[in-house]
C-alpha cells in the first residue's frame, strides 16, 4: 500500500516511511478477519484448515441445504428490509421536526432518540425480553421489527439530520412564498434533497438489523430465530465450516452493499451538480 | 420566524399574540412529526428499561439487598475489575494502533489512495461481529493460522496460547472497537490545517517538535472522544469475551445475561445492569463535552 505513496512525494523521510509499514500491519490486522473466511469455506476438512488442502463447495450445499440456515437468512433479511422501512420512514419525520422545528424540549427529545446508542445493548435487549414476554411477543416478526427498529433510530436520526442541516431553508420558504403548500414544498423541494441521505439510512439500519445479535438472543425462539441467532449456536456448539460458508456471504453482501451506497452516493452528486 | 423583541402599542401586542398563534401552529406541526418516532421509543425502550430498573429495588418487595449483593460479593467485585482492567488496555491499546493511522489518512494529500485506504477500514467496521469472532477463532486457535505459520516459520516450537484468554479477548475487542477510534480522530484531524505545520517548520522548529508541540494538542479532542468512546463500549462489551475469552475473562454484560437466562435472578441483573448504565452515562456525561455523537456517526456538516 505505501509504495503509490512513495512514488507521490520526491523523498519519502525515514519517519513516513515507518508510519506506512506501521500502518499497513495494522491494516492487514483489520482486513483479516473479513478475508480468511473466504478459504476456509472453500476447503474440504470438517474442521477449520488453512490453507485448505482441496477445494470443495460442500459447506455451501450444507448452508443452502439445511432448512434452518435458510430460514434464519430469509428471517433476516424480512426484518431487516421491515426495519429499514420503518425506522426509516418515522425516523425522517421526527429528524424534519427536529431539525425545522424550534419547540421546547427538542434537547430531551434529542437526548431520548440518541439514548439507545449509549445504553449498553445488553440492558437494552433484557428490557425489551421483558416487555415482549408480558406481551406474548416473543418469537415473532412484528416483534423483531420493532426492537431493531429502536436500535437503528439513532443512526437513522442523525444520518438524515445531517441531510436536513445540508438544505438550505431557504428553499422551501421560496417554494412556499410561491404559493406551493407546506406538503408540496416538502414533496417537490426537500423530498428529492433529503433522499440519499434517507438511503444511506436505509442501508444501515438494514445492516445494523441483520447483524444484531443480543436482542435475537434472548427473543428468539425455537421456531423463529434470526441469522446472527443461528452464527451464535453454530460458534458455540459446531465449529464446522459452514459457518465459514455464511461468513463468506456475509462479508461479500456488506462489500456489496457498501460499494452500491457509495455508487449511489456518487450518482446522486452527479445528478444535484447538473 | 424572527420573534419581535420590544412590544411598544396595544396594537403590537394584539399582532404579537396573532403571531404567536401562527407560530404555535407551525411549531405543533414540527412537534406532531416526531410523534410516532417518541411514541416507539417510549413504549419500546424507555418504558421497559425503567420496568427492567426498578426490579433491581422491588424484587419481589422493596429491598437494597441485590445492590449490597453486587457491591460487596466478593466474585461480583473481581468481575467489575475484570470489566474495567480489559476496558483500559483495550481503549489504551486501540489508541495506540488508531492514533498513526488516523493521522495517515489525515495527512494523505492525493485523494484516490485515501479512497483506496478508507474502505480497508470500513469494510471490517461493517462486518459482523460474529463473522470477525469465527475468523479469529480460525486464526488464533492451536491449529489456527496463525500458530500453523509461526511453527513453520521456525520461530516457535508449541503452539501458543491465544484463544480463550486474555489475549484472545483483547486481540478480538481491540480489532473491534479500532475504527471507533480511526473515526474519532481523523474527524478532528481533517480539521487542522496542514499549513500549521509548514508554518511551524518555516520558523525553524523540526518535524518532530512541530508535531508534538502543534498538530498532537490539536488532535486531543478527537483522542478524548475516542478513548471514551471506545472504553464506553468496551464495558458493556458481550459477543466477543463470551466467544474468544475463558472463564477468567467474563464481563459484566455476560454476567447480567447470565443471570437472566441461567439464574432467572431478575433484581440482581437488574441492579448490575443500574450500576453499568451509571458508569456509562458518567463517561458519557464527559464524552459530550469533547464531542457530540451526531459528528462520530457522519452527521457532521459539511
Amino acid at each position: 500500500m505505501s509504495r503509490p505513496l512513495g512514488t507521490q512525494v520526491p523523498r519519502t523521510p525515514l519517519r513516513r516511511i515507518l508510519l506506512y509499514a506501521f500502518c499497513t500491519l495494522v491494516f492487514i490486522y483489520l482486513m483479516l478477519p473479513s478475508l480468511i473466511v473466504i478459504p476456509i469455506s472453500f476447503g474440504e476438512a470438517t474442521y477449520l484448515e488453512l490453507p485448505p488442502e482441496s477445494f470443495s463447495l460442500r459447506w455451501y450445499q450444507d448452508y443452502f441445504g439445511r432448512q434452518e440456515w435458510v430460514s434464519a437468512t430469509i428471517t433476516s433479511g424480512v426484518v431487516g428490509v421491515l426495519v429499514a422501512m420503518v425506522s426509516v420512514s418515522l425516523g425522517s419525520l421526527a429528524a424534519y421536526g427536529l431539525v425545522r422545528g424550534r419547540f421546547p424540549g427538542k434537547t430531551v427529545l434529542n437526548a431520548l432518540i440518541i439514548s439507545p446508542i449509549i445504553v449498553p445493548m445488553i440492558i437494552t435487549a433484557v428490557a425489551i425480553y421483558k416487555l415482549y414476554s408480558d406481551l406474548g411477543f416473543l418469537g415473532t416478526i412484528p416483534g423483531f421489527v420493532l426492537g431493531h427498529t429502536i436500535i437503528a433510530f439513532p443512526f437513522v436520526i442523525i444520518i438524515v439530520s445531517a441531510t436536513l442541516r445540508g438544505i438550505d431553508e431557504s428553499l422551501e420558504q421560496a417554494a412556499m412564498s410561491l404559493g406551493a403548500s407546506r406538503l408540496t414544498a416538502l414533496r417537490r423541494v426537500v423530498f428529492p434533497m433529503m433522499l440519499p441521505g434517507m438511503v444511506t439510512a436505509a442501508v444501515f439500519a438494514f445492516l445494523i438489523s441483520f447483524d444484531e445479535l443480543l436482542i435475537a438472543l434472548f427473543i428468539s425462539t425455537p421456531t423463529l430465530s434470526t441469522l446472527p441467532k443461528r452464527l451464535w449456536e453454530g460458534i458455540r456448539i459446531e465449529i464446522n465450516p459452514t459457518i465459514a460458508a455464511v461468513s463468506t456471504i456475509l462479508v461479500l453482501l456488506t462489500v456489496l452493499v457498501l460499494a452500491g451506497l457509495l455508487i449511489s452516493r456518487v450518482y446522486f452528486e452527479r445528478r444535484q451538480q447538473r | 420566524m424572527a420573534q419581535p423583541k420590544v412590544l411598544a402599542s396595544v396594537s403590537e401586542r394584539a399582532n404579537y399574540w396573532k403571531l404567536f398563534l401562527v407560530r404555535f401552529r407551525e411549531q405543533s406541526y414540527f412537534f406532531i412529526l416526531t410523534l410516532p418516532a417518541i411514541v416507539l421509543l417510549v413504549f419500546l425502550f424507555l418504558y421497559p428499561l425503567v420496568s427492567f430498573f426498578t426490579r433491581s429495588l422491588f424484587d419481589p418487595s422493596w429491598t437494597t439487598e441485590h445492590y449490597v449483593q453486587a457491591v460487596t460479593g466478593a466474585a461480583w467485585g473481581k468481575i467489575f475489575l475484570n470489566t474495567f482492567e480489559i476496558s483500559l488496555f483495550t481503549t489504551l491499546a486501540v489508541l495506540f494502533l488508531g492514533y498513526p493511522l488516523a493521522y495517515l489518512l489525515a495527512t494523505i494529500s492525493n485523494r484516490r489512495v485515501r479512497n483506496l485506504l478508507l474502505p480497508l477500514v470500513v469494510i471490517p467496521f461493517w462486518t459482523s461481529v460474529l463473522v470477525r469472532s469465527y475468523a479469529w477463532i480460525g486464526v488464533l486457535g492451536r491449529k489456527g493460522l496463525l500458530n500453523v505459520a509461526l511453527t513453520d516459520l521456525g520461530l516457535i516450537s508449541s503452539p501458543l496460547a491465544l484463544l480463550y484468554n486474555r489475549p484472545g479477548v483483547y486481540i478480538g475487542m481491540i480489532h473491534f472497537l479500532l475504527p471507533f477510534m480511526i473515526f474519532a480522530i481523523f474527524a478532528v484531524m481533517r480539521g487542522i490545517p496542514q499549513t500549521l505545520l509548514q508554518a511551524a517548520e518555516g520558523l525553524g522548529a523540526s518535524p518532530l517538535r512541530s508535531f508534538l508541540r502543534v498538530y498532537f494538542p490539536l488532535s486531543l479532542p478527537g483522542v478524548g472522544a475516542g478513548c471514551l468512546l471506545v472504553f464506553i463500549l468496551a464495558l458493556g462489551f458481550f459477543i466477543i469475551p463470551a466467544l474468544l475469552g475463558g472463564p477468567k475473562e467474563v464481563m459484566l454484560s455476560m454476567i447480567i445475561q447470565q443471570q437472566i437466562s441461567e439464574a432467572l435472578n431478575w433484581g440482581f441483573a437488574a441492579a448490575l445492569s443500574v450500576i453499568l448504565l451509571i458508569l456509562t452515562l458518567g463517561l458519557y456525561l464527559i464524552y459530550n463535552r469533547f464531542m457530540s455523537f451526531e459528528r462520530l456517526y457522519g452527521g457532521e456538516k459539511r
